[in-house]
């Protein structure tokens, strides 16, 4: 819905990711959700909806207890 | 250079300094305590080494795993109930192949015991003596100068085998004042091990550890492990014999209880007894095959040590039963004499009618 | 765009064996980057604990040499007197540095060894399953306690950093913790200072860092980590509890 250009982007390594919640605890911009698709440990990985809110502030990346996520920002 | 005249305990000190010695840790108990102090008065005024009176014996041994981990000669002392403080820690060096010289200068026990000499701490050193299946290396001095030339000899086989070596002393000879002379001076520069951690620059980090998650691997680290303890076993072990061609009879003594039996023999030589004396010197590993090409001709042993019979059973394992094998211990620190030994071997001669020269 | 955030250098490429949500990996990720960011990455010799975190050196990319558990200090001690050049700390549990550790954290810190400990108080032992620590709170439930922690019986939770504080070789002590965005930067912050202190020569630095414990405190992650503002940090108060080195706070 937003006209201007994201500001940030995440990538986020589903294999590494523990389904821990706490990056979508976290956001301030709600752009991470549940993923609905298993990785191959058996969590429900953390997935990045790129609808243009991210601002890079990589707070997910900061919490993160897996260094799963990295940021993009600019 | 000239003969000193030192105690034990001081000779142990000032021959690990001669030998390199970086860093000394270790904590006050009686009959060791003069090491201590020489350590804290000389090794601590060496450019580039380190005297700690630690908080307890186990922190003592920690800090020689730290120290020999980035590659220094280190040492700590103690005395029997000390050394069994430090077990955890001599498993640990000896499961991440960190050499480490111990010193026990041992006296009766169990528990607090007696502050008096004994040989009660054989078993604990030979047989590891902490747990897991490992050994380290025991050098049973028996004078002062081999406690001096033992301490240096200690240095040189933990390095050469990445393996704690354990200098097993008793409190007498670490109080008793003899001439000892230092072959060695005193290095201008101290070493640093080649495989040391000292970061990782240059070069992919590296891990000193032992744990692991897959006993797999832990095999194969004891197999190891054992390989080496096979190789010290072709090229280190050290014995000392003292009329033993012609003996019928052979007394085995280590240490302190060496010295008295070496007198005793001396007696009942002169009144006609055939009888010898084996002193193994490495009590691991243990003279196996000297004991056992003696028992050709030797069909009796007197083992005689200061304790309830501990080398006793190396003896006999050694011998498989090809002589016979008789035992004289006297435990909790009291020292017997001479003439007391010289009484029971000449019983056990006579008793086994034995040959006599008149 | 350009990267702002990335896996650290020195954290090597490993899955962390750790529980969702644990606080380790955030701690060892931190160490990663304050260890590269004062380019000590080839001096450090790190020291990590019988516990959960005995594996850290399959995560970080520095030299690293096990210790008996709650020796660190000591293992650290001779690494330091032997080899001064060589930045050291200690990664320790609550049960290494405040139970069978006491000894030689608090020597260590009298002597003012020049070494950083890093202390991670979950109040359990995790581990081995769940037992009471010496932090476990007050009629918290562990598997040791499972009536929870009586506190005529089983003592109260050590406040380990307010007691290596009172040693006079101790030069920096603070409590953090990893369970916000605040506190994870904080936390970095505190690390920082922390080695700073080690290479400065002023004594003996410990950082002690509260950290969630989802599996044994049978909470979800997210739970875990208000429980330690909620609770944990009641008991444990977070801030700088000595500071004598004279340089930036951490907070």
């Amino acid at each position: 819905m937003s006209e201007v250009r994201a500001k940030g982007r995440i990538e986020i390594d589903r294999e590494l990711c523990k389904g821990c919640e706490l990056c979508i605890s976290f956001c301030p911009r709600n752009v991470i959700s549940v993923s609905d698709r298993l990785n191959a440990s058996g969590y429900l990985p953390a997935v990045f909806n790129d609808d243009g809110e991210c601002t890079g502030c990589a707070i997910c990346a900061l919490v993160c207890p897996e260094v799963a996520i990295e940021v993009y920002r600019g | 250079m000239a003969k000193v005249l030192m105690n034990g305990n001081s000779a142990i000190g000032e021959a690990a300094i001669r030998a390199g010695c970086q860093c000394y840790f270790g904590y006050p108990i009686t009959p060791q305590n003069e090491l201590t102090e020489y350590m804290a008065a000389n090794l601590s005024r060496r450019s580039g080494c380190s005297f700690i009176q630690a908080e307890s014996e186990i922190s003592a041994i920690n800090m020689v795993f730290g120290a020999s981990v980035v590659g220094a000669r280190a040492m700590t002392s103690s005395s029997s109930p000390g050394i069994s403080l430090k077990q955890e820690g001599i498993s640990y060096l000896a499961a991440c192949e960190l050499p480490a010289v111990i010193v026990n200068m041992s006296r009766g026990g169990p528990g607090l015991g007696s502050i008096a000499a004994s040989q009660s701490d054989y078993f604990q050193a030979t047989r590891g003596g902490g747990h897991g299946d490992y050994r380290t290396i025991v050098l049973a001095p028996s004078s002062v100068q081999e406690l001096a030339d033992l301490t240096h000899r200690a240095f040189d086989l933990a390095d050469a085998y990445r393996i704690p070596v354990v200098v097993l002393g008793d409190g007498m000879l670490g109080q008793m004042m003899e001439p000892v002379e230092y072959a060695h001076e005193a290095p201008e520069t101290l070493q640093v091990r080649s495989d040391a951690l000292r970061g990782a620059r240059g070069r992919p980090s590296r891990i000193v550890k032992t744990f692991t998650s897959n006993p797999a691997d832990l095999e194969r680290i004891n197999w190891s492990l054992f390989r080496r303890y096979r190789l010290i076993a072709e090229r280190e072990t050290s014995f000392d014999t003292f009329l033993v061609d012609d003996a019928e009879l052979v007394v085995v003594a280590f240490g302190i209880a060496a010295r008295i039996a070496r007198g005793a023999v001396k007696t009942v030589r002169a009144a006609g007894l055939r009888v010898g004396l084996l002193r193994p010197i490495t009590l691991w590993p243990f003279p196996a095959d000297v004991v056992r090409d003696s028992a050709r001709k030797v069909k009796h042993f007197l083992v005689f040590e200061m304790n309830m019979g501990q080398m006793l059973e190396d003896v006999k394992l050694s011998l498989e039963g090809a002589a016979e094998v008789a035992f004289y211990g006297r435990p909790g620190g009291v020292i017997p004499t001479p003439s007391e030994i010289a009484r029971v071997i000449t019983r056990l001669y006579y008793q086994n009618g034995l040959r006599v020269d008149r | 765009m350009r990267k702002v955030y990335t896996r650290p250098a020195l954290l090597k490429r490993a899955v962390f064996h750790y529980c969702p949500g644990c606080g380790h990996s955030i701690v060892h990720r931190l160490i990663a980057e304050v260890l590269a960011e004062m380019k000590l990455g080839d001096r450090a010799i790190g020291i990590p604990p019988p516990g959960c975190s005995v594996f850290a050196y399959d995560y970080l990319d520095v030299d690293m040499a096990e210790s008996a558990h709650g020796r660190g200090a000591a293992v650290a001690t001779g690494i330091k007197r032997a080899y001064p050049e060589a930045v050291v700390f200690t990664y320790q549990g609550d049960g290494d540095l405040a139970a069978i550790g006491t000894a030689e954290t608090i020597h260590a810190a009298n002597r003012g060894e020049n070494i950083t400990a890093i202390f991670i108080n979950n109040a359990v032992y995790g581990m081995t399953g769940g037992q009471m620590a010496p932090t476990t709170l007050s009629q918290q439930t562990t598997t040791t306690t499972p009536y929870g922690r009586d506190t005529r019986l089983e003592g109260y939770p050590v406040r380990m950093s307010e007691i290596v504080a009172m040693v006079k070789g101790a030069a920096y002590v603070e409590r953090v913790a990893v369970n916000s965005p605040a506190n994870i930067r904080k936390t970095k912050r505190a690390i920082r200072k922390a080695f700073q202190t080690q290479l400065d020569g002023l004594g003996f630095a410990l950082v002690e860092i509260l950290s969630p414990c989802p599996t044994n405190w049978k909470m979800t992650p997210l739970e875990s980590w208000q429980w330690v503002d909620k609770v944990m940090a009641v008991e444990f108060p977070l801030g700088v509890i000595k500071d004598v080195t004279g340089g930036e706070g951490a907070a």
